[in-house]
């Protein structure tokens, strides 16, 4: 059973959790930044695969790799948009709409990859974001291998845990939208717009997802699948939770999902086919799910969450 | 400014004129994608009717095509009505074929009049149970059901496969991961020979009467109406909150499994990992477009599997790709959402003065 | 239109005008919010905004503050040079910027925030990156200082109690440097001796040139703080007058416009007990509504009333008596049979009529029918079922019977009860309540936010159910209506309930003091 142990010896496990990781923190950054100002965005997992499809089809029509990411990250904003219209100022709900944008999302992006190309059989592929050369800790044995493993897409990820704790925390912005998911009465009495914040910020939380999803076909793949998604949006939503709302839990969240998946991929290299292969995919959803269940009870909800605001209504 | 004014009452054409409109709406809203994508937009959209129900074997075909969409819908429908966000329905789908499989296909052997009842109340048992796991979490631990049901709709469709890959795996399926096929005696018969179109729609159609019979006239329907309304006021009312929500979870992940068995046992005679091509989600669509009724999931099943039908009719015809018809159904979900503004609210548009 | 509508103080005072309004005239369909209002407000002068509930007091406040648009009229209000300058309408923020404040009963603050954070929130530019946390601090601590408003900065308000809660408020607007500060129904959460405490600040304030709308209907206060008097009837200005010479008499009925008949309590004869608590714990000790060690009777034939700020342990109280919460220790016993669980069908079935605090949430659904609502507790009895099946019909025709008894105004049984006002939601829970004859009535809040015909409905029905021989436990805030209606009165203060003394001959005071904490041989 040692091989079992060794696993987290080595330096391409820690890779791969990283590597798995980093859409999930995009993801759950984008979910927290949605949900702290009252929306929930179950448009996440149609984003997602928009986000993948788009940054992939602008880097493959000749848009350099960071004009992919951009890309994403508008047509992200732009789904936002929608969910944001629909939810805040119209008051729809947020469970259905989301659900919608969901729908609306993945069939946009499978249909516009079919009217691309028509007639594909092996998906085309692009030239990825190269592994990050950093002198110095790239040349450490273990670090190093880890390292070489990643690359600058991943250390956006990192920058924007820092960016949505530090707004969120510490700039007139962040103080707003933390308060429009508490008491959005409070901000309005303060002369802040409701409606702006929440979809501002339904935007760039949906941007954020779109870059989890762009994150698959730029770095971690060259090309784009049908069904590459596959539920990790909605692991977001749970992890969301699972992070109390906190970037920096997020990060932790993420990371924690990663290694487990990462580590039931090389369990299931060395159990050899004794266990049907089913039995280690299944484990991220059931880890979603326990995580969710454990933490549900003394989960501190944001107290506006889900619940429509009119001006004028008390 | 526009302004929402509450109405005490909807008119009942409203409540015809919103899922009709919002139809229209999304055809109309697909055709900006089918111009991006250069291909003849009018002809698309008629190909697509034609192919829905241009004649008998189409009609038939979008009739077969319905009769999962009715019991997926019905699931979500009172499932919604209760708040319960059940988006499940796809996994529960799938318990449902398995348990078919698993009791039809040569576990017992018994004439039809014993085998089929059996084989739908297993179908039903399976998703009932199914759904009963995220409602006792969200009852007991509070976690949102929605995740839940949404998670575990990959963990089913896993299992399916790891089924099919091992121990239900047909001996003379030449390899494909698919299941023994059920028995003669479990299968629902055809309704007219030579067409697909088979007895389950006779029992979704039975299904929504059933149901619609439960919500609007049973106390148990009240209890779940007034559970689903207001559970805080229900629960001060003495109602058993918890048993009714229990009671949704049942009906609901039942009416998906029957979804399930009804394809299975109906229609393709034995199980594979592509049962549905997301019936479990388009019942969200379908119900949504009923404003929740179940009668009226009849006839927006049959509007979303005509999409659907005719989408891939169309797709043949011209080549345009049959993700279309995604669009279209997307497309309605938000527009009618939209539109049920109009039945809650009137609308009116003030201009915004300066006092 | 009224006999005393000139503001007779106006022309002898020499302080500068910081606002004013004209002719402000506010419709929603035919009714009419606000009819041609005029008010004029100087620095440093306190005014009362008087007038019963849906006067239009609230109304004219909102259009003041720019949640509603005036339909007709104008607001002007003196910029920082005292020019009076026209302030445009339907903007909360242009209505800030102009140095309006205004504290709402329901606090507008973001409980996930420190007290710091929600007076900072919307003072700096969204974009900016670092805000200036130190120059905020001290301006906030100035103003501390000189307005004598203490309150924790840095917990989250949630935290904080009410009263404190209410101080951040008010620091929210003196931060934004406010001209007229509007406070609206301020004590209503307090004891009478932090309403006391407020009116020390406010005065201050005042002295400082802050003019002040103080909106209240406790007649009591409003002649001891202010120095003129505005009441509205029915949308219309009826009386702006200086306080002086002003008596609670005269007010209220200028706010009522008639003669309030005095309230006929006949004399009761108790009988037996129906409802006993003998050392009851309901809640958690962390909680802050909750009881320790409480015991009471209510007998058969009386009403027993409740006194106390609310979240003082009345929500636990009531929640025990509902059903919705069981007693942790001590013995509670409801018509001789005892009661552990919480458990709203078993006290339905114990014959227990409950009247909760918020009709919204707890007691009406309100998307189903008026008949619906109506037999929302008995649904599962023979006269509405049989063998599963709902008597639709039978519903009905008693439904429609129970509205006419009740004088419930709506369409018909099948209108959904959301259509309905406040007065008639409540007609129809009375109805659901008396209708089955309970032996014990709990009245939570039985008329709040109902105006005077629907309070004065509600009083009467409480008043039957008592004549009938039903023991009523009425749990108020309003000392009125509970030394109005009660025979004994007991007072709730942070969790302990005192014994309940006989109202007659009870003084206000010695309740008001209990309210505050001290106990029943200090304060008489």
């Amino acid at each position: 059973m040692w091989d079992a142990f060794d696993i987290l010896l080595q330096a391409n496990f820690w890779a791969a959790t990283i590597r798995i990781a980093t859409p999930l923190i995009f993801g759950v950054l984008g979910a927290l930044l949605c949900e702290r100002a009252g929306v929930l965005n179950l448009g996440i997992e149609g984003i997602f695969v928009a986000g993948a499809m788009s940054g992939w089809l602008a880097v493959y029509l000749g848009l350099p790799l960071w004009g992919g990411v951009l890309m994403a990250a508008l047509v992200g904003a732009l789904f936002g948009l929608i969910h944001g219209v629909l939810t805040v100022p119209l008051g729809l709900s947020q469970h259905v709409t989301g659900i919608g944008v969901t729908l609306l999302a993945t069939s946009v992006a499978y249909f516009g990859y079919r009217v691309a190309f028509p007639n594909v059989g092996t998906p085309p592929r692009i030239e990825p974001f190269p592994p990050l050369d950093v002198p110095v800790l790239g040349d450490l044995p273990f670090i190093g291998t880890i390292l070489s493993q990643q690359s600058a897409f991943t250390v956006l990820a990192f920058i924007c845990v820092g960016l949505v704790a530090f707004v969120l925390a510490r700039t007139p912005l962040g103080l707003a939208i933390r308060a429009v998911g508490d008491n959005p009465e409070a901000v309005e009495a303060q002369g802040l717009s409701v409606v702006g914040l929440r979809i501002g910020a339904v935007m760039a939380g949906s941007a954020l997802m779109a870059l989890g999803g762009a994150f698959l076909t730029l770095s971690a793949f060259n090309a784009f699948y049908f069904g590459m998604i596959n539920g990790r949006g909605w692991v977001c939503i749970a992890l969301t939770v699972f992070a109390s709302w906190r970037p920096g839990k997020a990060l932790i969240g993420a990371l924690l999902f990663g290694a487990l998946d990462a580590y039931q991929l090389r369990l299931q290299t060395i159990t050899g086919g004794a266990v049907p292969s089913q039995i280690f995919l299944m484990l991220p959803y059931i880890f979603s799910i326990a995580a969710l269940v454990l933490v549900a009870r003394r989960a501190d909800y944001p107290r506006a969450l889900m619940k429509p605001y009119f001006k004028g209504q008390r | 400014m526009i302004r929402f004014i509450p109405r005490e009452r909807t008119p009942v054409w409203l409540t015809v004129a919103v899922p009709v409109g919002a139809g229209l709406v999304a055809l109309l809203l697909t055709s900006i994608p089918l111009m991006l994508a250069g291909a003849p937009v009018l002809e698309a959209l008629v190909l697509m009717a034609k192919g829905a129900a241009g004649n008998g074997f189409a009609l038939a075909e979008t009739l077969t095509r319905a009769t999962p969409l009715i019991f997926t819908g019905l699931a979500a429908a009172v499932a919604f009505r209760a708040k319960l966000w059940n988006i499940g329905a796809e996994g529960q789908l799938y318990a449902g074929a398995l348990a078919t499989v698993a009791v039809g296909a040569g576990l017992i052997e018994a004439p039809a009049y014993v085998l089929v009842p059996l084989v739908l109340i297993a179908a039903a048992l399976a998703g009932a149970a199914l759904l009963l796991v995220p409602v006792l979490f969200k009852t007991r631990f509070g976690a949102d059901e929605v995740v839940v049901t949404l998670l575990m709709n990959f963990i089913v469709l896993l299992f399916v496969q790891m089924m099919l890959e091992g121990p239900m795996k047909d001996e003379m399926g030449m390899g494909w991961p698919q299941s023994a096929p059920v028995l003669d005696e479990a299968t629902l018969p055809k309704l007219v020979m030579g067409l697909r179109l088979h007895w389950g729609l006779v029992l979704a159609v039975l299904a929504a009467s059933g149901l619609h019979v439960f919500i609007n006239r049973t106390v148990w329907g009240f209890r779940i109406r007034a559970v689903g309304e207001n559970a805080r006021a229900a629960r001060y009312a003495g109602l058993p909150v918890g048993k009714a929500m229990a009671l949704v979870g049942l009906i609901s992940g039942g009416l998906a499994g029957l979804a399930g068995a009804s394809e299975v046992a109906g229609l393709k005679g034995y199980l594979t990992s592509d049962l549905s091509p997301g019936f479990g989600y388009a019942g969200i669509v379908v119900a949504t477009l009923a404003n929740l009724s179940p009668l009226g999931v009849i006839p927006s099943a049959i509007f979303i599997a005509g999409v659907f039908v005719g989408a891939d009719s169309m797709s043949r015809a011209i080549g345009v790709s049959n993700y279309l018809a995604d669009l279209v159904v997307a497309f309605s979900l938000l527009s009618v959402l939209v539109g049920g503004l109009l039945t809650r609210f009137r609308i009116r548009f003030v201009r915004r003065e300066t006092a | 239109m009224n006999d005393t509508s000139l503001p007779d103080a106006a022309p002898h005072d020499t302080r500068p005008l910081v606002l004013s309004l004209s002719g402000i005239t506010k419709r929603f369909g035919p009714l009419t919010a606000n009819d041609h209002i005029d008010l004029d407000i100087r620095a440093g002068e306190i005014v009362a905004l008087l007038g019963e509930n849906g006067a239009g007091k609230t109304t004219l406040m909102s259009i003041l503050f720019g949640h509603y648009v005036a339909d007709e009229g104008t607001v002007h209000i003196a910029d920082a040079d005292g020019q009076l300058a026209p302030l445009p309408g339907g903007s909360a923020e242009a209505a800030l910027k102009a140095g309006i404040g205004m504290v709402h009963q329901h606090f507008a603050l973001a409980e996930n925030l420190t007290g710091f954070e929600n007076i900072l929130l919307g003072t700096l530019p969204l974009w900016s990156l670092a805000p200036r946390r130190g120059a905020a601090r001290s301006k906030i601590e100035r103003l501390m200082a000189e307005s004598g408003l203490a309150a924790d900065l840095d917990v989250p308000v949630a935290q904080l109690s009410v009263g404190e809660q209410q101080r951040i408020e008010i620091l929210k607007a003196l931060y934004r440097d406010v001209r007229v500060l509007i406070l609206d129904e301020p004590t209503a959460v307090l004891t009478p001796q932090e309403a006391d405490g407020l009116a020390a600040t406010v005065r201050a304030l005042a002295g400082k040139g802050l003019a002040v709308i103080f909106i209240s209907h406790k007649l009591h206060e409003v002649l001891a703080l202010c120095e003129r008097v505005v009441v509205l009837r029915g949308g219309a200005k009826v009386a702006d007058r200086p306080t002086a010479g002003s008596n609670r008499a005269s007010l209220a009925e200028l706010m009522v416009g008639r003669a309030i008949p005095p309230r006929e309590r006949p004399p009761s004869t108790p009988g037996a007990p129906i409802l006993s608590l003998r050392a009851v714990d309901v809640g958690a000790p962390t909680q802050r509504d909750r009881l320790e060690g409480a015991s009471l009777e209510v007998r058969m034939g009386e009403i027993v009333g409740i006194a106390g700020v609310s979240g003082n342990g009345q929500g636990a109280l009531a929640a025990l008596v509902a059903g919705l919460a069981g007693a942790h220790a001590g013995e509670v016993t409801i018509n001789g049979a005892p009661v552990t669980r919480a458990d709203p069908a078993a006290r339905i079935a114990a014959r227990v009529g409950r009247i909760p605090e918020d009709r919204h949430r707890d007691g009406t659904i309100g998307a189903l029918s008026v008949a619906e609502n109506y037999v929302l507790e008995t649904i599962a009895a023979p006269e509405n079922q049989g063998a599963g099946i709902l008597k639709r019909a039978a519903i009905r025709v008693r439904a429609a019977q129970a509205i006419a008894a009740y004088d419930v105004r709506c369409p018909g049984p099948d209108a959904a009860i959301r259509a309905l006002s406040g007065g008639n939601m409540q007609k129809v829970v009375l109805a659901r309540v008396l209708e089955r004859e309970p032996l014990l009535v709990l009245a939570h809040q039985p008329t709040r936010g109902l105006d005077i015909g629907a309070t004065t409905d509600v009083h009467r029905r409480l008043l039957a159910a008592r004549a009938r021989g039903a023991g009523v436990l009425l749990i108020s805030e309003d000392l009125d209506e509970l030394f109005a209606l009660s025979d004994r009165i007991a007072v709730v203060h942070a969790g302990h309930l005192s014994p309940a003394m006989e109202s007659e001959g009870l003084d206000v005071r010695t309740v008001g003091l209990m309210m505050a904490g001290h106990a029943a041989d200090e304060a008489a």
